[in-house]
């Protein structure tokens, strides 16, 4: 399907006169455009038109289902409804996934209900059954749209890949019921945590080439990968269930890998210079992973509100502790050395 | 005494805020449809909450319980939004226009 990506937003004030078309093919430009979006590139621009699209060939008795105007999310539903003659509802969410638009309430109760007036939903279908997906349960108030608009809303399952074993029974199992946070869900997030962290990253080994200090650089750029890549990938498979001390745990076992054993290897022996030196790293790195960690908890698929607020007040104190002790070790261990 | 510090210990080891009345559900099994984690389950008579320590107060329960059986403050479990919001970078804390 060919569409434009809107960078303003269409408000829908004006009744829908004609439906809009859409088919279930991913062309390459759409495989171009999730590309690009899984790095975060242009990220208010991936916008499809609001309002009610046809998909196929559709009769007054075919399936309704609900969307948002994100074009992964879209893509996602249509591409998922292969054969299948129905109509899709697009929400306008700003451009945000199900999930978070639900969240946010922009993927909401008054959004539904506005937009089935808007397109005359109960004009084009005979029957008042629409299919959300599940995710935009936070949002919507089931009970509400049915007295509201006469739709009756039907969960879905969380995957627009399981829509079509869904529809067979009209009921989802326990699986098609659950959000999951496995390995490749985790590793498509890599590039947009990267993304975030690039200006720093950049920086770093700006700051190194000019002083000379390239392996200082490296050092600390291992140290950002750590916890930007490594720590999402092996996030189930480091123990304790906090997500500080998981990456204290991952950043301790770095600063031993990127310090201590390269050191260690040149000089070939293990005396206090070396065990100071271990420590003030331990102590300026280790908090950096965890933070870095910290920050995951947003991207995640289950880290509640409350668990994250302990994490901060219990941890927060501590860490900063940690790497302003680190830093003043530091500065100390270079005076001393300026000395003799 | 020990009663206040066994209650202080157990605060700080709260994981969320979701509360239940069964006495108000009618096992219309809508909460159990909506959750994300399988924290109920639809039971003989009324749901019932099987993996309390899943939830992530995501809010969907409470919004959907005709009821109004269940209520949890829901929110985003982001440190991002949480610490941006704390220091006055971001209006409000959930997800902004850049995340």
């Amino acid at each position: 399907m060919k569409y434009k990506n809107m960078e303003i937003q269409m408000k829908i004030e004006e009744k829908q006169t004609e439906f809009y078309v859409c088919d279930s093919i991913i062309t390459l430009a759409n495989r171009w455009d999730h590309f690009l979006a899984r790095f975060g590139w242009r990220r208010n621009h991936r916008r499809v038109k609001p309002g009610l699209y046809k998909l196929g060939s559709p009769t007054q008795e075919s399936l309704v289902f609900a969307s948002t105007n994100y074009t992964l999310s879209f893509d996602a539903l249509r591409s998922s409804l292969k054969g299948i003659d129905g109509y899709i509802l697009v929400l306008d969410t700003r451009g945000i996934n199900v999930w978070c638009a639900a969240g946010e309430g922009t993927f909401g109760t008054d959004e539904l209900v506005h937009l089935i007036e808007m397109t005359e939903l109960s004009k084009v279908v005979n029957h008042r059954s629409i299919i959300l997906p599940q995710l935009g349960a936070p949002g919507i108030c089931a009970h509400e749209v049915g007295k509201r608009s006469g739709f009756k809303v039907e969960y879905g399952p969380v995957r627009s890949s399981d829509l079509p074993n869904y529809l067979k029974t009209r009921t989802a199992t326990a699986e098609m019921r659950r959000v999951r946070f496995n390995l490749r869900d985790r590793l498509e997030l890599i590039p947009v945590e990267i993304m975030a962290f690039l200006f720093i990253a950049i920086i770093v080994i700006l700051i190194g080439l000019f002083t000379g200090e390239i392996w200082k650089s490296l050092q600390i750029l291992g140290i950002l990968i750590t916890g930007l890549v490594l720590f999402p990938i092996l996030l189930p498979w480091i123990p304790t269930r906090d997500f500080i001390t998981k990456g204290l745990l991952l950043g301790g076992v770095a600063v031993m890998m990127i310090y201590f054993l390269p050191a260690y290897l040149k000089n070939g022996i293990f005396g206090w210079a070396l065990a100071w030196e271990t420590l003030i790293n331990m102590l300026i790195m280790t908090p950096v992973v965890a933070f870095l960690a910290l920050n995951f908890t947003g991207s995640t698929t289950f880290t509640s509100r409350t668990g994250v607020r302990r994490e901060i007040f219990t941890y927060i104190p501590i860490l900063a502790a940690m790497f302003i002790s680190g830093i003043i070790f530091s500065i100390v261990m270079y005076l001393i050395k300026l000395r003799s | 005494m020990l009663t206040k510090l066994l209650k202080k210990k157990v605060q700080r080891k709260a994981i969320n805020t979701l509360k239940y009345k069964p006495e108000l559900c009618i096992n219309c099994g809508m909460c159990s449809t909506v959750c994300p984690h399988g924290v109920f389950t639809p039971g003989k008579d009324t749901a019932k909450i099987v993996k309390f320590e899943a939830c992530m107060e995501c809010g969907a329960c409470q919004l959907n319980c005709s009821m109004n059986a269940i209520t949890v403050e829901s929110g985003v479990g982001c440190a991002t939004a949480m610490i941006l919001s704390a220091l006055k970078l971001r209006k409000t804390e959930s997800c902004g226009e850049s995340c």
